[in-house]
Order: C-alpha cells, then structure tokens, then sequence
C-alpha cells in the first residue's frame, strides 16, 4: 500500500468541518483526507460524530462551515461516483418490498426521471445480489431476511452504483461472523479494483486486520493516517478515555510508534 | 347568587363552556404527555355507538348508567385498538384509525334503522348544541338547574379527585412506564381509568360540544400548556386558564358574529394555542429562533476560534489563519466572515493584522476548552 | 330487486361509480400514508377539509361543486402543512399535531357553517351533508370531477412511482441520491387532500380515516412487493366500495357512507386471518405444528433416554410412566409414533408386574431419536 500520493486529486477531502445539530457542534473543524484506493476506518466513542461525518458529505445534514471534495470536485458534481450504505436501523424491514427491489432502488439515480427500471437493471441487481452470496434470496420479501442478509442486501444495492468512493455506516454491527467476513472480501476486492472504501466501524480489535487507512474522531480529528502510524495506545486513550481500559493492551503497537506523532496528509 | 346564575343564560353556557374544557384538561394532559392525544379522537366519536346502544336498551340518553354504559364504547374502542396493535400485523395510528370508524359507522347505521325510536339527531352528534343546554333543565330542590351544567360539573369533579388522588402514580407512570410498572403500580390499569374518565367526559360534553369539537378542549389546553412549562401542576394550571378563557372570549365573539357558541369556543383554544406557539417564552417559535441566532452566531466564533488553533504553529497557518481562508476553507461569504471576524475582535477573542488572524490568549483558552479532551474524559 | 336491475338505475349508477372512485384512489394513496406511518394525517385531513366546503360555498355563492372542492383541497392541504410546522418547529408530538389541527379547523368550519346559516342563502342546503357524506344526492357532474381528481392523483403515482417508493422506503439513502425528498414527502402528504376531496361527498369527513387506512391495511396482508399492494389496495377498494353502495341501494334508508367503510374493515378482518404468511389463522396452525412437534420429539427421546439410561434398547416404558413424566396424557403422541414405525406396543412378558402393554422403541425410532437428538445439539450449540 503506498501512501504517497502520485494523483493531485485526493478521493475524499474534507476541509474545516464544522457540523451542529439544533445549533450545538457535533463536529469541530474536521480536516480530514482519504487517497483513492484505500480501505479507511472511521472510529470513535459512542457520539463522537462518526456518522454525523459521513452523512455531512453526502450532504444529508447541513454544515456550518467548511468544504468536501470527492476526486477534487463537490459532492452534487460527483454523485454518480459515490455508493452509500446506511445503517441497517434506518429503515423499517417491515416494508412491502423484496432484496431484489431494494438492491434496484441503487439505480434510481442512474435512470432519472420517469424511467423505469427494465430488464437490464434488474440483471444488474441480480449480479450484484449474486456478488454478496444472496442470489437466492432474490425474492424473499425483506422482513424474512436475518440482520446479516439485511445488511448484505444493502451492500448489494450500493455495489450496483458502480461507485468510485464507498461510504458504509457501521456495515458490521449486529451481524454474524460470516457476513462479517463476506463483508470484509467485497470491501477488499472493491480497493484492489483502485475504489475508495470508508468504514464507520465500532470494533476497534478487528481495525488493524481490515483496514489500511484510519481516522480517529471524538468531536475533532485526533489522529488519521495509515493504519499502522495511527493506531496507538495513546491515540485510542485521546479518544476514548477511560473506556480503552476494555481493550486487551497486548494489541497496541510498542511504545516506540505510540511516541510518534501521526502523519498527516496535506 | 345561585338563583342570578339559573337567570342567566349567558353565564350558564359560558360555565358549562369552561366546565367542558376544565375536566377534558383534567384528563387530557396525560394524554398529550402519553403521546396518545388521538386516543381522544377514537373515544369521542365512538361514543355515539355507545350512546345510540344505551338509548336502544334504556330509552334514556341521561343519567349516571347512561353515562357509564355510553364511556364503556370508548374504552371498547381503546381495548380494540391496542388488541389489533398486539398483533404486530398494524402500527398503532393506522389501528386507532381502523377501530372507530367502524363503531361509528354501526352507531350511525343503528340510527339509520331506529330513527324513529332514538331521538339523536345525526347533527347534534358532531356539532352539539351548546346554546342550549339551559332548555333542557332537572328540578333540584327549588332550583331548576340545567342538566348538562350538572352531569359536567360531576365529571369535572370525579376527574379532579382522580387526578389529585392518584397524582403521583399517574405522573410515575406518564414518565416512566416502566419504574411505575416495576414498583406494582399496575400502570396499564391506571391507563384504563383514566381512559373511562375520558370516555365519561366526552358523553356528558356530547350534548354540548359534540363528538368533534370536544376533541378540541382535550387536546388543545394541555397542547398549549406543554408549550409554556415543563412543570406538571402548572400545565393544569395552564390547561385551565385556557379552557376558562377560551369559554367566555369564544362565547363573547359568537353572540357578536351569530355564529356557534361550541364552535367559536374550541377556535378559541386554537387561537391561545397560537399564541403559545408563536410567542411563548422559552418554547415558543420567537424565543426559539432569537436563542438559535445567538447560539449560531456564539457557533461561529467559537468555530473560526477553533479553526485559528488547530492551524496555530502548524506549517501551513500561513495559508490557514487568513481571512481569506474563511471564504476558501471555512465557505462563508465575504459579509458573514466580515461579520464574524469584527465580531471576535470586539470580545477579544482575536486580533486581526492585515490579513492574518491571530488568537489572543482568550481565544486559545476558549478553543483549548472546547478541544479539551481530558475535560470530556473525566465526564 | 335484481343486480341487473339496480345496476340500471340512474342514481344507482352514480352512486356505484363514485363508490368505485373513492375505493381507487383512497387505496392507492393510503398505501404511500400508512407505510409512511401517516395514517391518521387522513382523518386530519377530512375534518379540515369542512371550513373549505365553507369557504368555498361562501365564494361562490351557490353550491358549486368545484369551488367546494377546491376549498376542501385547499383547508385539506393547509391543515397537513400546520401540523408539520406544529411538530418540527415545537415540542408538540405528531398526535399532539394531528389532534389539534383536526379539532380546531373543524370548529372553524362549525363556525362557518353556521355563519353561512345566518345568511339565510337559499341555496346552502345540505351543506352540512358533507359531514356524513351525500353518496345518493351524486350527479353525473360530480362523477366526472371525481373521475378527474383521481386521475390526476394515480398519473402522478406513475410518473413519479421509482421517487415515491425510495422516499417511503428509505428516505437518507434517496437524499444521497439526489432526489428532492422534502418536495416529494409534501407532494405525497398533500395528495392525500384528493383522496379526501372525493371522499367528501361518499362518506363525509368523518368516516374518511378508515377510506384510507383499511383498503391499504388489508392488502399489506396478502403483498410482499409495493407493486402488488398498491395494485390489491385498489381492488380491495373498489371491491369495497362497489359493495357497499349496492347493499345501500339494496337496503334502502341505510347510509351509504357506514356500509363502505364496514365493508372495507371486513376485508381487513379476513385479510388479518386468512392471509398466508400473515393471517392469524396460519400464524395459529403454526403454532399448534410446531407445539406438536416438539411434544413428538419430546415423547420420543424421552423414551430414548430411558432405554439408554437402562441399557437396553428394547427397554419397555409404561404409558402412566410416560404421562407423568410429560405432565400431560401422551397416548395420541406414541400412537401416532407407533403409526410411523417407531414405537411399538408391545405386550409385557407373563408374569411381571403391571400393565400388561408397553411402549418400546423400534431401531427407527431409536435412529430419529439419535438424529433429534444431535439437531438440537447444534442448535444449542
């Protein structure tokens, strides 16, 4: 993995980002940098903004101050190139509606107005479904589907947006291990295809075997950069506080990385 | 002073008006706070199935039986309700709007079959005849006292007692079901009573206010109090006060524009409702939008300070720390930059030389505790 | 009198007609408001849609069908926008919102009402019909507005069907998308003031709620896709509709209005029931199968049990023994094991003590006692 740039263009940019919900800040001043082709982890205590970060460049919750650049140009300009898969919570599964609908709804966007979609973009759908190991399910209705294939459903439907960057709200949380796994392959295959991938994720002891990239986020940036720079004991103790006590230390870097200040990319 | 009151028309209706809507807050500020204020709306019409099967069984539209028997279709409607919301095949609003429509409908159909026997008329039944209720008297001792004036002063009194009696219970179990629950105090049964109480008050209103209208002062005094405080003895306190001055201002303007008195008093709760909506002091739609300017406005020096510090020292506050920064980095237009930088000069929070901004040691303290992580920690 | 004959009636005619209408377009666009947990906006809707019968009597100046509406339309829309203000803007909860935007445009339509009473026009009679609905006073004229409003209503649910299943669905994923969600949410919500419009003069603004809910309910019952609900909410609506204006016509004197919405509400209850996947029926089958099931494998490996805990396979249980082990009479149980080749009963050898037959596992049943016994090993694995 190189992490020198070799492209002017950033995949994600995030500069001077400051985001509030009912007029009090969530999120302070996040500058915060992706390269294209890597698997970024976005982690941080509960409230801490993670998904706040992520919805704010796709432009679901307003900003008070600051800009994103997806590949150096606005969100809006580069829609086409984004995929999103938000938290499995944010929907009623109780709706009328099969996983192959919802793995099509990822070409809405695609086919604009008042077209709908045909044999070709179910086709698409049916691919994709296939990809995450749910061909089968095809037309099961939604509620039938465990939390896993639910969550496997919603990675289809953002896989057919043929994205360049990918942004997943907590993929991983409430599912079994081998969605877990299925999950992490589709993620991988997608970066060494050269896309971007961007991970809200909440298990701190599966980041360094997942993920090449990482953002450590309480409010405010407290350290991003490659994996391996970034997650220290005393990066984690910023962020979390007293509740990194939980985590066995036998899994932090020795002491040496830990007095490292992180590398920032520019 | 009781005979002036029995001379006096206007002032009977204006208290059977106020009476209405004192026993409907009574009950109907645990509805709203429950968040099952259209419970009321269920109840209110389902009591004309209620009342059209007590008429057909008693011949009597009157009465403390009546009044029961005609309550019991209102918790019917209720029981039904949440029969069908257990069933997790229907979310509870699409219940509540499956389960009445259908008693009306057989309350209106029964009607339609025995109009000759029952005498409700299918207009009283939505509109009431408040204007009235001084024609339809019972002889007490020498007095001849209206009947609605005595069947809702029984009620508002039976919801008073009830409400102070169980205060504490029905507050533990509004806001916490599930303590009140754990501590035996059988908050499903307590729902219930109150629920018959409302039942209750909707059919001794009926003949007054009608089925629709008395939705209005169950829902809307306690709406209006829940926008002025936080505290529950003051909500009833609120409730009440609305209630009283929507009776008399909605009986005053009714006699001017010769329209309904029932009608004009429920508009009347609305339009206290809008002014607490409007201009209330903490919750109100001003207050809101003058605290949110002045949190947004705080938010944006607070934001360029911890910009300026985060930059500060850093290799690139060269490129950073600038005013044109905030329009290239920040994306705030030249004016609210403007406004924010002049601003942060006159609290001294930074300092401004040529194009460089600079926090003075007031600024650095103030964005070091917003950042403060050990601050956060130890929280 | 015949269908056919009924059918031939002029008044009739409309009545049915308008009936099928209101069941077409109430099912279609309350398929969109219960999903979107608006269920009650309907009920809202119809009672404020009074002041603008009002209002629009009191412009026109006679009882004009399409300025009634398009005041209904108007109040209609205006009170679902009020309600939205009320909650986003305040601490008012969405009950709190419906019930008093219900409540209080209805009293300012009982205000208008009976200002418009004060004026003595001669032309305002039956006005207040429009409380319980006026199905049998239904013109030709008043057919082709209501013709009219559901087209408009089910040509925009197909043109802009992709947009209003992704904001119902999934409302942050169609934003990210690009769609204007917030346009889209009002035009649905506010669609809803057409249905209610036809409603007015079927059923009246009373009855309204359940125009809405019940057709939608009922086909949730029986559909696993949008499609088919919507498609199904139609029909149950139109089926409904048809249905009740016919057994009005049949009774003669019973409002139309009641029997519609009694209609509907009877294909919700046997939708409820008997709906596979979902009927209450089948949930009920289930439920007894699977209790039978497991007091089948229950028996079974208790005999398995016993005959390992004893050693020896062909170890003769008694049935009082069994009973009490259970709790319960197992004779049904064994017998229908023994049906299946894997229980016998088998007489007691002469001279022992007891009842004189016994149950013994046969090597079938001691193989599909084994095999139970491993399933639930991995389960609780």
């Amino acid at each position: 993995m190189s992490t020198t740039l070799h492209e002017p263009d950033l995949a994600l940019h995030v500069e001077d980002l400051t985001v509030s919900y009912h007029s009090k800040p969530v999120l302070w001043d996040i500058d915060f940098d992706v390269p294209p082709g890597v698997m970024a982890a976005i982690v941080g205590p509960n409230g801490a903004g993670k998904s706040t970060l992520i919805k704010s460049v796709l432009g679901l919750v307003p900003t008070v101050a600051g800009h994103v650049t997806l590949h150096g140009r606005p969100y809006k300009a580069q829609r086409r190139r984004v995929g999103y898969v938000p938290q499995r919570s944010s929907v009623d599964w109780d709706f009328p509606t099969t996983a192959l609908d919802v793995v099509t709804m990822g070409l809405y966007g695609r086919l604009g107005w008042l077209r709908r979609p045909g044999r070709r973009e179910r086709d698409e759908a049916m691919a994709a479904l296939e990809l995450v190991g749910m061909a089968d399910f095809a037309r099961r209705q939604i509620s039938q589907l465990s939390g896993g294939q639910q969550q496997r459903v919603f990675l289809a439907r953002a896989l057919v947006q043929k994205a360049d960057v990918y942004f997943l709200d907590e993929p991983m949380a409430g599912v079994d291990a081998t969605t877990e796994r299925a999950i992490v392959d589709i993620l991988r295959r997608l970066r060494d295809e050269g896309k971007t991938v961007i991970v809200v994720h909440h298990d701190l002891q599966t980041v360094r075997s997942y993920f090449d990239w990482l953002l450590i986020l309480n409010v405010r940036v407290i350290a991003q950069g490659p994996v391996a720079k970034v997650y220290t004991a005393d990066h984690l103790r910023q962020a979390y506080g007293g509740q990194i006590a939980l985590l066995d230390q036998g899994t932090f870097l020795s002491e040496e990385a830990a007095a490292e200040p992180a590398e920032r990319v520019e | 002073m009781l005979t002036a009151l029995l001379d006096n028309v206007a002032l009977q209706i204006m208290l059977v008006g106020a009476l209405v809507g004192i026993a409907s807050t009574l009950v109907g500020t645990f509805l709203v706070l429950r968040g099952t204020s259209m419970l009321s709306d269920a109840i209110g019409h389902s009591i004309v199935f209620g009342i059209v099967i007590v008429w057909l069984i008693t011949h009597q539209q009157s009465g403390p039986v009546q009044i029961l028997g005609a309550a019991l279709a209102g918790v019917l409607t209720v029981f039904l309700t949440e029969l069908l919301v257990s069933t997790r095949r229907v979310k509870k609003d699409a219940a509540i709007g499956l389960v009445f429509p259908v008693l009306f409908s057989i309350g209106v159909l029964l009607l339609n079959l025995y109009a000759r026997d029952v005498h409700i008329d299918t207009h009283t039944v939505l509109l009431g005849e408040i204007g009235f209720v001084w024609l339809d008297t019972v002889t007490l001792g020498d007095y001849r006292v209206p009947r609605s004036l005595l069947s809702m002063g029984a009620m508002t009194l039976l919801n008073a007692a009830f409400v102070v009696l169980f205060f504490k219970e029905l507050k533990l179990a509004t806001f916490d079901e599930a303590l009140a629950r754990a501590l035996g105090l059988a908050p499903g049964l307590l729902f219930y009573g109150l629920l018959l109480l409302t039942s209750g008050t909707a059919v001794a209103a009926f003949d007054a206010v009608g089925a629709v209208l008395f939705v209005a002062f169950v829902i809307v005094p306690p709406s209006t109090a829940y926008l002025l405080t936080d505290r529950l003895w003051l909500m009833f306190l609120y409730g009440i006060a609305v209630s009283i001055g929507s009776s008399v201002s909605g009986y005053a303007l009714a006699v001017a524009w010769d329209v309904s008195i029932g009608g004009m008093m429920a508009v009347m709760t609305g339009v206290f409702l809008m002014l607490a909506f409007l201009a209330g002091p903490r919750y109100g739609v001003v207050a809101q939008l003058l605290r949110r300017r002045g949190q947004r406005r705080h938010n944006e020096i607070r934001t360029l300070a911890v910009h300026l510090f985060n930059h500060e020292g850093e290799p690139e506050q060269g490129e950073e720390n600038v005013i044109r920064a905030l329009r290239d980095h920040l994306r705030w237009d030249a004016a609210k930059a403007g406004r924010v930088v002049q601003r942060g000069s006159d609290q001294r929070l930074i300092v401004r030389e040529g194009e460089a901004l600079r926090l003075t040691s007031r600024g650095r303290e103030m964005a070091r505790e917003i950042l403060d992580p050990s601050g956060r920690s130890a929280a | 009198m015949s269908v056919v004959e009924l059918l031939s009636d002029y008044t009739i005619q409309n009545v049915v007609a308008g009936a099928a209408l209101l069941g077409l377009i109430s099912g279609v666009l309350g398929t969109f408001a219960v999903l979107r947990r608006q269920s009650l906006l309907g009920d809202t809707m119809s009672h404020a849609a009074l002041p603008g019968v009002c209002l629009g009597f009191i412009i026109a100046g006679t009882r004009e069908i399409g300025s009634i509406l398009l005041g209904a339309l108007a109040t209609g829309a205006l009170a679902a926008l009020i309600m939205l203000l009320l909650t986003r803007m305040s601490r008012l909860k969405t009950d709190a919102g419906l019930g008093i935007t219900l409540s209080v445009f209805f009293a300012i339509g009982v205000v208008l009402l009976t200002h418009i009473q004060g004026m003595n026009n001669a032309s305002q009679g039956g006005l207040d019909a429009f409380l319980f609905g006026q199905a049998a006073a239904t013109l030709r004229s008043d057919l082709w507005i209501m013709g009219g409003i559901t087209a408009v209503a089910l040509a925009l649910v197909a043109a802009l069907w992709k947009e209003f299943k992704l904001v119902s669905f999934d409302p942050e994923f169609a934003t990210s998308l690009g769609m204007p969600v917030a346009w889209l949410e009002v035009l649905l919500t506010v669609m809803v003031a057409l249905a209610v419009v036809v409603g007015l003069q079927m059923v009246g603004v009373v009855l309204m709620a359940a125009m809405i809910i019940a057709p939608a309910v009922a086909a949730r019952q029986w559909s696993r896709r949008l499609e088919d609900m919507v498609l199904l909410a139609a029909l149950i609506g139109v089926a409904g509709g048809i249905f009740g204006a016919l057994l009005s016509a049949l009774s003669r004197g019973l409002a139309t209005g009641p029997l519609i919405i009694l209609s509907v509400s009877g294909v919700v209850l046997v939708s409820m029931t008997l709906a596979p996947e979902r009927g209450f029926l089948w949930e009920a089958v289930r439920r007894v199968r699977a209790r039978h099931r497991l007091r089948y494998q229950q028996v079974l490996t208790t005999l398995y049990r016993l005959a390992v805990h004893h050693d020896d396979p062909v170890y003769r249980s008694e049935q009082g023994m069994l009973d009490t082990y259970h709790g319960l009479r197992t004779r049904a149980v064994l017998r229908q094991l023994e049906g299946r080749g894997l229980t016998e009963w088998q007489a007691s050898p002469p001279g022992e003590p007891g009842p004189a037959r016994r149950w013994v596992l046969t090597p079938a049943g001691i193989a599909e006692a084994e095999r139970v016994l491993a399933s639930l090993g991995r389960e609780n694995a």
